[in-house]
């Protein structure tokens, strides 16, 4: 059967099972767009700027562990996938990214909106194509799923002429993929695993270190049951959040620059490390030559080039994290950590990083412990980067796995409201909550108008102190207060929603914060909440920039006076 | 401790992989001596061989990442193995009817070739390891070397048993560290 180029595309991606492509077009990508109509199975949900695009199919990723597509024409269109790209790369988001390019008469010409986009995106994708025939459409879109989607998975870009999508070829879709030069390893190797267990089994002061790999491999039931019948205490990174659940009695919340103190505290004094399906990232880490100082290192994770990458580790075992946990699992033997356990409950009251402390003002801390409160917890949050990021990591309590979507390795001001379209799109029956900073919001706020024209109910919560808040306490704790550029005279939040058409609320009192979440919670569709909350308060526990992680800085004494609501952390029986 | 590793990589032979290899050394800021590239015993398939100077660390996250480029097939680092490498040099040298002969007679105990003589230089070929080729240099330079051009090394390793036979750390299925 012949197709056009553009047809096969279409045929191609209802074959990887595609549902949803988030895109804008233009004149190379035109021809593309003309045969979507033909295809009521493909929803296409047209952004207002391409990095949105991709964003908002990274979102759809985490929240579906399905690859996100993302369609853009060429020149500007291409490069305004970038930010987006880069951002599912660092963070391991499986995406295929479709761009237009000029004819090929004209590659290479500088022709109007030609830009080299695979060259641009060499770095930053897990592989791209320029395709040069109608004919290796097909190949190249079985490839592209494949590489997205298995190993590490990573964005993978695919560069169309536009007289290719026209050029017309026999179109079969290939069983079989032939790339010789990628085969993910999944099985941990038999002789590693033996020296794992023997470490699990002979230490003391064991403490698992969950990443986001734990997530994308479905790991969290081998994760619980590694760490129950081991007695090991769970900490996490930024992105392993809800890979184990954080009500759950080992939980001891995150590590890193931003991260409890006790679960700082036990990496600083764990005699073993049980990596997995994290890459020692520095944010992480901290000073990494004061990291772990007593523990001996087991790294898991399906990336050989991250072993031995940052830290140095004593026992590696490349694979996938399930698998491998499933064979660790196997040879265990049930043991008690009972007082390395209780040392890190001491150090959790003693140190109490997650508690509000009371105010008469609005504390965004305040805020995101509303949410939880009136969700129940069930809900998706998707975050912007900056403060608003570390109070929602904070202050919510994360039991399921993908119920925290946030942009962790570029740290992307204005992933939230792209990426919670796409968890929302992608997960209609979720309660999806994007968590915001009025600065990171403001760099893409203008998805409020895809929002409106696609009906999609994401309920939004701006922290809106009136700065680039993370900068501003950076100001005030290392440049003595200089507030450079870091002010912001923001618009009324809740006008602009109402211009796109959204309903919204200001909230300004602690009172006013649970009915108005509430009356967005009723809201069948999308809501605003402009919540004005104290302007210079600043995200605790930190480790400055270049200390160890043991050298964390708490909040002040004098601001220190936590309510009582700090004894009132969840904790579920198992 | 730092030294230099002698990588073989084979790839698919498709536009962009020299791209892409070159754009990762100077992202993560890998020193690479001499990259040298040809096809290979296999159509469709190139050997390429680098000369990566740094420690043992840094050597093996640069096999690593290597690894991960989708059209490079296997990375080997034959350091530590027996091989045999070689490097060609053509070298331009000033030389009048008074030096030509001494010119001549040190190309011969370096069984070097002269393949184009002018008016007033000769075109000098030669093949060997680096040192041999530093030390011809060191001698030719006292007559002035007009012009130099050097392939960079290539190597195999020794015996029957090629990278293909899977030695340790040669193919990705073995990409575990044990």
């Amino acid at each position: 059967m012949k197709l056009s180029g553009a047809d096969i595309v279409c045929e191609s991606l209802i074959r990887e099972g595609v549902d949803v492509i988030f895109g804008i077009l233009g004149g190379t990508i035109l021809p593309l767009y003309d045969k979507l109509p033909g295809y009521p199975q493909l929803r296409h949900i047209l952004v207002r700027h391409e990095q949105c695009a991709a964003h908002s199919a990274d979102g759809y990723a985490r929240a579906t562990g399905k690859v996100g597509v993302c369609f853009a024409t060429s020149g500007p269109g291409a490069t305004n996938l970038v930010t987006g790209i880069a951002n599912a790369y660092l963070d391991s988001a499986p995406m295929v990214a479709i761009t237009g390019q000029v004819a090929r008469p004209l590659i290479g010409k500088d022709a109007f909106q030609e830009v080299d986009i695979t060259g641009i995106t060499l770095p930053i994708t897990k592989h791209n194509y320029l395709v040069l025939e109608a004919s290796s459409i097909a190949r190249t879109i079985k490839e592209a799923f494949y590489l997205a989607r298995t190993g590490r998975p990573g964005p993978v870009l695919i560069d169309i002429p536009r007289d290719v999508f026209m050029e017309e070829a026999e179109f079969h879709y290939p069983a079989k993929l032939s790339l010789t030069g990628y085969k993910p390893v999944l099985e941990g190797h038999p002789t590693q695993i033996k020296k794992a267990v023997k470490l699990i089994n002979e230490a003391q002061r064991p403490l698992i270190i969950a990443g986001r790999g734990i997530i994308i491999s479905g790991a969290s039931a081998e994760l619980r049951h590694l760490a129950e019948t081991s007695q090991v205490p769970v900490v996490t990174t930024l992105l392993g959040i809800g890979s184990f659940p954080e009500s759950h009695i080992l939980s001891f919340g995150m590590i890193g620059m931003h991260g409890t103190a006790y679960a700082n505290m036990a990496v600083d004094n764990a005699d073993l490390i049980i990596a997995i399906g994290m890459r020692f990232d520095d944010r992480a880490t901290a000073k990494v030559s004061g990291f772990a100082p007593a523990g001996r290192i087991i790294h898991i994770d399906i990336d050989p080039a991250e072993i031995g990458k940052n830290v140095r580790v004593d026992v590696p075992i490349v694979g996938d994290a399930r698998v491998i946990l499933k064979e660790i699992n196997k040879l265990l033997v049930p043991v008690q950590h009972l007082q390395w356990v209780r040392q890190l409950d001491e150090w959790r009251k003693e140190h109490p990083s997650t508690a509000v402390r009371y105010s008469e003002g609005l504390l965004p801390q305040f805020v995101v412990r509303k949410i939880y409160e009136v969700t129940k917890g069930d809900a998706t949050i998707v975050t912007g980067v900056g403060q608003n990021q570390m109070w929602a990591a904070q202050h919510f309590w994360y039991d399921h796995p993908t119920s925290f979507i946030s942009s962790g390795g570029l740290g992307t001001m204005g992933f939230g409201l792209p990426a919670a379209i796409g968890v929302k799109v992608g997960c209609p029956e979720k309660t999806v909550w994007c968590v915001d900073g009025d600065g990171s919001f403001q760099m893409t706020l203008h998805e409020l108008a895809t929002v409106a024209q696609e009906n999609v109910g994401v309920k939004i919560a701006i922290l809106n102190n009136g700065f680039l808040g993370m900068v501003r306490q950076w100001q005030e704790l290392f440049y003595e207060k200089r507030y450079v550029a870091t002010r912001l005279s923001g618009p009324d939040f809740v006008k602009i929603a109402e211009a796109y058409g959204i309903p919204g609320v200001r909230v300004k009192y602690k009172e006013e914060v649970a009915p108005a979440i509430e009356r967005a919670m009723a809201e069948p569709g999308p809501f605003l909440i402009d919540f004005v909350v104290e302007p210079e308060e600043n995200v605790y526990p930190m480790v400055p920039p270049g200390a160890s992680l043991a050298e964390v800085m708490e909040a002040p004494v004098t601001e220190a006076k936590p309510l009582s609501d700090s004894a009132k952390l969840p904790v579920s029986n198992i | 401790m730092a030294s230099k590793h002698t990588l073989v990589a084979v790839v698919e032979n498709r536009p962009g992989v020299l791209n892409r290899m070159a754009s990762l050394f100077r992202r993560r800021g890998f020193n690479i001596e001499s990259i040298a590239v040809g096809h290979s015993e296999i159509p469709g398939q190139s050997r390429v061989t680098l000369v990566v100077d740094g420690n043992t660390t840094i050597v093996e996250q640069v096999r690593k990442q290597l690894d991960k480029v989708i059209d490079v097939i296997k990375v080997t680092d034959l350091t530590d193995s027996e091989m045999v490498d070689r490097e060609l040099a053509l070298i331009k040298v000033k030389a009048s009817s008074t030096t030509r002969n001494e010119i001549m007679q040190i190309v011969n105990i370096f069984r070097a070739n002269i393949i184009d003589v002018g008016f007033d230089s000769v075109t000098v070929e030669v093949t060997g390891d680096e040192d041999k080729i530093d030390s011809l240099c060191n001698l030719l330079r006292g007559f002035g070397i007009k012009e130099l051009a050097r392939t960079g090394r290539i190597a195999l390793a020794r015996g029957g048993a090629g990278p293909a036979a899977g030695e340790k750390g040669t193919s990705k299925s073995a990409g575990q560290s044990h």
